[in-house]
């Protein structure tokens, strides 16, 4: 990324106050929440966002909003199509100058991992091949969270859900959501994470300044669906970045950068095994042959990038 | 004014032209297609100045008309039969939203089996949904009910998107003679669109369609719905009024055929009434007493209406051309809750027909009509009748026939 014209070269270069207010009933230790925070921190009170059904849809609740500006509760599947509607009204009315261009919104998306993965893929591939002027954030706590963590396609391998629960965990493999929405040829799409707050900032600032589809998919630790100490959400978000699992990427122009690239990569192990949901990887015995599957993924992957 | 040959499916289109929509949001299905293909013509020349998308499925379609109508834009769509459930979610989501627009619904039967001709069952499945409901027996009726359902569903007092429902084939397909208002005048009743005050502005910002957990602020976005969907009987008067003074055309909540001083009255919905209007003919020229009743509005149910106009006839026949698995007619229960309790309410006798398409032929509607007489006269109310002849069951089983031997020819000797 071309740090000369970021305003966001280092921790304090970042939004001191915070716009998305406080006492939503997110769980402690939410990543979800701190990415939404830090995202909205930047793309600012003008913004309505169009939420499909999911833990962050409690964030608006009657009648109390933490959003400074607008909101839109549409369904499970339907987000980008709730988002569609908006942009092209706010296009007519400007366009027949019934209303003023300062009234102009930015729209933007807010599903989880499942909407975004599954039952809203129709409605999404539909606003990209549309060329939808929308930013869509797809916070990925790699689960259905907010039926209580069922495994989704954005689940990864061997890890327990309240639907995996057997010996090895989530049979499947995550769906890779990044390819998916870079096939489309969108304006843009980057992976996130609230525990790299600068390099989330310098993303959203990017996508915030084009048109067109822009997708920020942020790994979202999630305390309650991973099993883990809502003290360590960030120290795991970091871990997912500097054990390759997570790679921290973005799609422009036809080219895939990576933005992030681990040094000397710690195992993977050391990710796993703060989760609880990886905890029959190393209880009573280790499963070697799962540990060493998932190790072996993530090297090949970077061995593509390196 | 000019009069035209219109198909029901044009009749729409025009509706839609003529109330200045401004966004159409879209998905093909047959027998729906020809509008938003007329409409779609019409904005690449120019014609109208409207955006139309065309979305992945009728779920988003449903999605974004609620989501632009509630920006602040005048929005038009329309599906049928199965893209009509297929949206269902939706229907209910975005009444609650409380934005009005309007959806045309081209009834077709549901699956399974898959069919293309038409019955009410997809309708009436939304029956609950929080849209009003306006069904249309004509092509003219069609045009017109449209500009009167953007009036009704955008007043204050209602704030409702609003089906108006015309039958595939028999109306979507049928030329008739149409007169198309004028476009000033038109644009006169309708008036500008305003959005309310829910509207997404940078200056103001709001929140809508938040979730209200607990049944208390729940039941009470509930009941306001409701009780906007009520508002809506008297606001259709008012506006089916204003429509009669500046058009000079009458569309009354609740038809009447023949049927003020009628002892019998047959009871239905949709195209299909004009044959019974037919049939209500022939059976007065054979000396009956006879006539026809067909709501219009459907949501909300114009119960008091109902009431006037069956309260103290003999014997009532309804025609349901839906039926509820397991139970029956829903036209048949609609009116039999309306009635129940009040003073002289005469035998109800359902009967079910016109499934997929299927013809109600004129002897049909004199069967119904004696059957009902009988049941008057003896007071012994027969269970609902499936209409279905003898030739039909025969039709039938010949194909059961035809398929039987082919299998057998295909299957290798044993
Ligand atoms: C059509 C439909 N099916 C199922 C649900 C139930 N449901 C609500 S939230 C949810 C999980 C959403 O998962 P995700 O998108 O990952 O968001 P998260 O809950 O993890 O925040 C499900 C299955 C629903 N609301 N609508
Ligand atoms: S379940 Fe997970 S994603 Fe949902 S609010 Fe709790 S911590 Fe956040
Ligand atoms: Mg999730």
């Amino acid at each position: 990324m071309n740090e000369t014209k970021t305003a966001f070269k280092r921790m304090k270069d970042l939004p001191s106050t915070h716009l998305l207010g406080t006492g939503t009933p997110m769980c402690a230790g939410c990543g979800g929440l701190q990415a939404i925070h830090e995202i909205y921190d930047i793309l600012g009170e003008k913004t309505v966002f169009v939420n499909a059904a999911g833990c962050m849809t409690l964030l608006s609740v009657y009648p109390f909003t933490p959003f400074r500006g607008s909101w839109l509760y549409t369904s499970m599947g339907s987000a980008p199509a709730g988002a569609q509607g908006v942009r092209d009204a706010l296009d007519i009315l400007i366009q027949k100058k019934r209303i003023d261009s300062r009234e102009n919104l930015n729209v933007v998306v807010l599903t989880g991992d499942g909407a975004a993965n599954g039952i809203g893929m129709s409605a999404t591939s539909g606003a990209i091949e549309r060329d939808l002027d929308f930013i869509y954030i797809c916070y990925d706590n790699e689960g259905y969270g907010n039926t209580g963590q069922q495994y989704s396609s954005a689940t990864p391998h061997a890890a327990r859900t309240a639907t995996s629960k057997g010996p090895r965990g989530f049979p499947g493999y995550k769906k890779d959501l990044f390819s998916i929405w870079a096939s489309h040829k969108p304006t843009y799409v980057a992976t996130v994470v609230g525990a790299e707050p600068v390099d989330l900032a310098r993303k959203v600032e990017k996508s915030k300044k084009m048109k067109g589809p822009r997708m920020l998919i942020a790994l979202s630790p999630c305390p309650t669906g991973w099993d883990f100490n809502p003290m360590e959400a960030v120290e795991i978000g970091k871990l997912a970045v500097r054990t390759g699992v997570w790679p921290l990427k973005e799609y422009a122009d036809g080219k895939v950068v990576h933005t992030k690239i681990p040094g000397r990569r710690p195992p993977v192990e050391e990710y796993l095994k703060l989760q609880g949901r990886y905890a029959h990887l190393f209880r009573p015995d280790r499963n070697e042959t799962l540990l060493r599957e998932i190790q072996a993924r993530v090297d090949a992957y970077w061995d593509g990038v390196e | 004014m000019k009069r035209k040959l219109l198909t029901g499916n044009a009749a729409a289109a025009w509706g839609a032209r003529l109330a200045r929509t401004d966004y159409v949001p879209a998905f093909p299905i047959t027998p729906q297609t020809e509008i938003i293909e007329t409409i779609a013509n019409w904005v690449d020349n120019g014609e109208m100045d409207a955006r139309m998308v065309t979305l992945d499925s009728e779920h988003s379609m449903i999605t974004a008309a609620g989501a632009a109508a509630t920006t602040g834009v005048r929005v038009f769509t329309a599906t049928s039969s199965q893209g009509l459930l297929y949206g269902m979610e939706m229907l209910y989501t975005v009444a609650g939203w409380r934005a009005p627009f309007v959806l045309v619904n081209v009834s077709r039967g549901l699956a399974t089996p898959i069919t293309l001709e038409p019955d009410h069952n997809d309708i009436l499945a939304a029956r609950d949904s929080g849209f009003l409901q306006i069904h249309c027996a004509t092509c003219q009726e069609v045009l017109d009910s449209i500009l009167i359902a953007f009036r009704l569903g955008e007043d204050e007092r209602v704030r409702l998107p609003v089906i108006v429902n015309l039958d595939g084939f028999y109306l979507s397909f049928t030329r008739e003679p149409v007169e198309i208002p004028d476009a000033e005048a038109a644009g006169r009743f309708v008036s500008s669109y305003d959005a309310g005050n829910i509207p997404f502005r940078a200056s103001a910002p709001v929140s809508q369609a938040v979730a209200a957990i607990g049944g208390t602020a729940y039941s009470y976005f509930r009941y306001e719905t409701h009780l906007a969907a009520q508002n809506a009987l008297s606001v259709y008067e008012e506006v089916a009024g204003e429509f009669t003074r500046r058009f000079g055309r009458t569309h009354d909540a609740v038809e009447t055929y023949r049927s003020d001083e009628a002892e019998y009255v047959f009871v239905m919905i949709g195209s299909f009434a004009t044959k019974a209007k037919e049939a209500v003919d022939r059976l007065r020229e054979a000396g009956w007493s006879i006539g026809l009743v067909r709501p219009r509005l459907l949501r909300p149910f114009p119960e008091e209406q109902i009431r006037r106009v069956l309260t103290g006839k003999k014997g009532i026949a309804v025609i349901d051309q839906n039926l509820s698995m397991g139970k029956g007619g829903v036209l048949y229960m609609e009116l039999a809750s309306a009635l129940h309790g009040q003073a002289n309410v005469p035998p109800l006798v359902s009967f079910i027909g016109g499934l997929g398409g299927r013809d109600i032929t004129p002897e049909e509607f004199y069967e119904m009509a004696s059957v009902t007489r009988t049941a008057a006269e003896t007071e012994e109310i027969p269970p609902p009748r499936l209409l279905y002849t003898k030739g039909e069951i025969r039709e039938v089983r010949k194909l059961q026939a035809i398929a039987h031997a082919e299998r057998l020819e295909l299957e290798p000797e044993k």
